[in-house]
């Protein structure tokens, strides 16, 4: 008996908080057939946004997933003093609000501040641009990998390299050839989760992009731009993109998620 | 030969090794013996470079290599674990230094094969690591470590996580690989038995220090010490001195040298008779063949008279 | 493999052949080309150590550290009493003082909504609870002004369930509720499953009843966890910003949160302003980061 409340209590709360909502967008967008929707989606705008956050997605996830491997590294496989910060700071963009985030970068990019002047000098804008989008992203994605790849590094141990030490393999050697492949499901899934991130972020980059349109305009500000301008198709159309892209997230998570427990 | 000079390693407050030297001749089959935490792996890693000595010098075949990293010191290490690389196959493992070293792709396909065949792994060449028993894992482990030609084989307790059966087995089968190859090998153990059976000479280690190099024999027969003593077999204690139990000799009457003992019991097993005593109130026990218990035909509660033989190698406690 | 062959090694012809002992010269060593560093591979490893840390120190500096050392900074521009006098505006008190009531209710809403679903899929088996597995991370993977959008769906004015949260404070507790929904979920959900069955069997056989039981021998097992998961939610509660920008319709002392009301301030140019309310909620974030510091010292203490 308490079995089934508890299980009806779940559901019905799910179904309410999640299911509803994110089905009735699904059925919303597509209310008038696929053609307005494929229209939406193909304006000039509306490419160009796909354009930029795909460009902000790539970069970021690049930057991040170099961090992360070598973060992990060093907090796995070496001890130094200030570890334990290196590890809460590593962890410290998860709590920051995204606003929070876009703030932080123009009090220290803006061209009005002290190095984001300088930079602006050399001709480098890193506010309301492109440079300073990326930067956002790699902030607040900043853990997802190192937090992916740190507990198989532990779970490996240092066997495995050792022995390849001593078959004459150099550390880039060892590294590429066995630690890489032992934690590239890891990696994998870190990478998915922080490109997902990436994709999806809005707070952040609504501050530091300026929004304008057809230049800086990701597709989440291209959703809240619409959406304010009573375009609900076009907003609607988008939405459901990235919620197609998130469910679609979700499964390749799942699936790189049992190989690791297979090994 | 490997030739480790004055070396010591702490790691924090443990002192693991204190100014340890050891020679190891070459070609020769060496045991590192010792209860844990006697120092005896960490020789060994060091040894190989996966450790630094905090002083001390190792010097393998003429060769200072005290600052030479593992990739440079031409060692083959197998460790219990084995170490498998899990993402390539049996034949990825062994041929893995080969291809480090970038030999041609005919070369290593050759050895690699030679190198099964030698394990008895041929059959299993395309598996992973995942799909070999314990047993399979180690020898694919010693195929690894041999196909570089290593100046010298290190083999950390590599029989430690196998079953008793495996275990029996491979030991005979390393002293048989070891008769042909020849290279020279130093492995860990804390297993007496398997470092008798196996090592043509064995170095005892505890407390981070040598405690005694020797035949099996040498050490059996002649132990430095009454710790060296303990380690390597049974022992008994008589008249305030330390003797192999089967060295004591027990007789209905008394004679020169004899002390009185009181039998507790008689334990038969198979061959082999134990019988504990109580000497002067101490407790103490003989090992005796089936043969002399029979003549002796002594029962609990009988007065025996025992010494320790001529022969008995004996160390005073 | 015999002592005698010598095919392959490259450095056997500058190792003079060694006989000590009376005995044979070991196999010619297989080591490849080295290049020999007068270093030591300690010093060696020591640089590479350092260069890796200075790396990873400059990334997360220029990305991380002192955009936010830079915010507080800022904050403190005219003094601490500049600051008290930023975050008191009746503006930045009201969405503050919003922001954390909300969160308090969320994460509550949580422990428990939580903890419940946590078990749910854990102790209960059903048609469908695999794809409800899935399901639960959604949130995480939705874009927050996606998941603001398809909320105001629902429960905006033209809901098909006649429900009209929008511009309402509980539009924002519903957004905050859509957000945090994984947290306390996912990390009671791998200790539920990691917990001994035998232990409740145990307690059964010596006569607890299944409330003594879950209160006695599951709960407590389950707090670290439960109470982690929580400060996580209420932490992105506190710091929720896309999910209830559409839905809230930022009305000033009304529903405008602190993280609209930030983004407000920057757009009106009061920077020192939005740098005193970004200051507060990093403080709360790093006291959380802090708790669940300790939460997890203390559930791996009864491990």
């Amino acid at each position: 008996m308490t079995r089934y409340a508890l299980r009806s209590i779940a559901l019905v709360y799910l179904l309410f908080l999640l299911v509803l909502p994110v089905g009735l967008i699904c059925w919303t967008t597509f209310a008038d057939g696929i053609g307005p929707v494929v229209d939406a989606l193909t304006t000039p705008s509306a490419l160009h946004a796909f354009a930029v956050t795909a460009q902000v997605a790539v970069l970021s996830v690049v930057a991040n997933t170099l961090f992360g491997v070598g973060a992990a590294l060093l907090l796995v496989r070496h001890s130094f003093p200030g570890k334990r910060v290196l590890n809460m700071l590593v962890d410290l963009p998860i709590a920051v609000s995204p606003v929070v985030v876009g703030l932080a970068l123009i009090l220290v990019y803006g061209r009005f501040a002290p190095f984001g002047g300088w930079l602006a000098d050399r001709g480098i804008d890193v506010i309301f641009s492109l440079p300073g989008m990326v930067l956002a992203t790699v902030f607040v994605s900043l853990p997802l990998v190192v937090r992916a790849v740190t507990p198989v590094l532990e779970e490996i141990g240092t066997e495995q390299e050792q022995a390849a030490r001593t078959l004459g393999a150099g550390p880039w050697q060892t590294f590429r050839r066995i630690t890489l492949p032992a934690v590239r499901w890891a990696l994998a899934y870190g990478m998915v989760l922080a490109l997902a991130r990436s994709l999806g972020e809005y707070g952040a980059v609504a501050v530091v992009s300026g929004r304008i349109k057809d230049q800086t305009q990701t597709l989440t500000l291209f959703v809240e731009e619409r959406f304010q301008n009573f375009d609900q198709q076009s907003a609607y159309a988008a939405a459901f993109a990235m919620a197609a892209i998130a469910i679609l997230t979700l499964l390749v998570t799942t699936l790189l998620r049992p190989r690791e427990d297979a090994r | 030969m490997i030739r480790v000079s004055n070396v010591s390693k702490n790691f924090g407050e443990f002192a693991a090794l204190r100014d340890v030297s050891v020679d190891i001749p070459s070609g020769s089959l060496t045991a590192l013996l010792g209860p844990s935490g006697g120092g005896k792996s960490t020789l060994l890693r060091i040894i190989a470079g996966l450790e630094d000595p905090d002083t001390g010098t190792v010097e393998i075949e003429g060769e200072d290599s005290t600052h030479l990293s593992p990739q440079h010191r031409g060692v083959g290490f197998v460790f219990q674990h084995y170490a498998a690389f899990k993402h390539m196959t049996v034949f990825g493992n062994v041929a893995f230094g080969l291809e480090i070293r970038k030999r041609p792709k005919a070369e290593i396909t050759a050895r690699v094969q030679e190198l099964l065949e030698l394990v008895h792994l041929e059959q299993f060449a395309h598996r992973y690591p995942a799909q070999l028993s314990g047993g399979q894992r180690q020898r694919m482990a010693l195929a690894r470590a041999l196909a570089v030609e290593p100046k010298v084989l290190l083999l950390d307790e590599p029989f430690g996580a196998l079953d008793a059966q495996v275990r029996k087995e491979l030991r005979a089968w390393l002293r048989r690989l070891h008769d042909e190859v020849h290279v020279t090998t130093v492995f860990v153990t804390h297993d007496q038995e398997e470092a008798m059976e196996v090592a043509d000479e064995i170095v005892v280690m505890a407390g981070g220090e040598v405690q005694q190099v020797g035949s099996p024999d040498d050490l059996y027969e002649r132990p430095a010490s009454d710790f060296v003593m303990g380690f390597l077999g049974p022992t008994t204690r008589v008249g305030g001195e330390l003797v192999r139990p089967h060295d004591v000799e027990l007789l209905s009457h008394p004679e020169a040298g004899t002390l009185p003992a009181t039998v507790q019991r008689v334990v038969r097993l198979g061959f082999e008779v134990r019988v504990d005593l109580l000497v002067g109130g101490e407790p103490t026990w003989a090992q005796i063949t089936r043969e002399q218990a029979r003549r002796l035909g002594t029962v609990p509660g009988d007065t025996v008279h025992l010494r320790a033989a001529a022969v008995a190698h004996r160390i005073a406690v | 493999m015999s002592p005698s062959r010598t095919d392959g090694p490259v450095a056997a012809a500058d190792r003079p052949a060694l006989v000590r002992d009376g005995r044979p010269a070991a196999p010619p060593a297989g080591s490849p080309e080295r290049s020999r560093s007068p270093r030591s591979p300690r010093l060696r490893r020591r640089v590479g150590l350092g260069l890796g840390l200075g790396t990873a120190t400059l990334y997360l500096s220029l990305v991380v550290l002192i955009p936010l050392a830079a915010v507080v900074w800022r904050s403190t521009e005219d003094g601490l009493a500049g600051f008290w006098a930023q975050v008191t505006t009746p503006e930045s008190a009201s969405a503050l003082r919003l922001t954390i009531g909300a969160s308090l209710l969320v994460a509550l809403v949580n422990l428990v909504m939580g903890t419940l679903i946590a078990w749910v899929l854990v102790r209960d088996d059903f048609p469908g609870k695999r794809v409800v597995e899935v399901l639960i991370d959604l949130p995480f993977a939705l874009p927050t002004i996606v998941a603001g959008l398809v909320l105001l769906a629902l429960y905006g004015p033209s809901s098909p369930l006649g429900v009209d949260l929008a511009y309402a404070r509980s539009g924002v507790v519903v957004a905050l509720l859509f957000v945090t929904l994984p947290f306390v979920v996912r990390t009671v959900q791998p200790v539920l499953l990691e917990l001994d069955r035998d232990m409740e069997e145990a307690a059964a056989s010596l006569g607890a009843g299944r409330g003594t039981i879950f209160r006695r021998i599951i709960l407590p097992s389950l707090l670290p966890a439960m109470l982690s998961g929580t400060a996580l939610a209420f932490a992105r509660s506190i710091s929720e910003f896309g999910s209830t920008v559409l839905i809230s319709g930022n009305i000033p002392f009304d529903t405008q949160v602190a993280a609209v009301s930030i983004f407000g301030q920057i757009e009106s140019d009061n920077v020192t302003g939005a740098a005193a309310v970004s200051t507060v909620l990093l403080l709360v974030a790093l006291l959380m980061l802090v708790a669940m510091d300790l939460l997890q010292r203390w559930g791996a203490r009864r491990d």
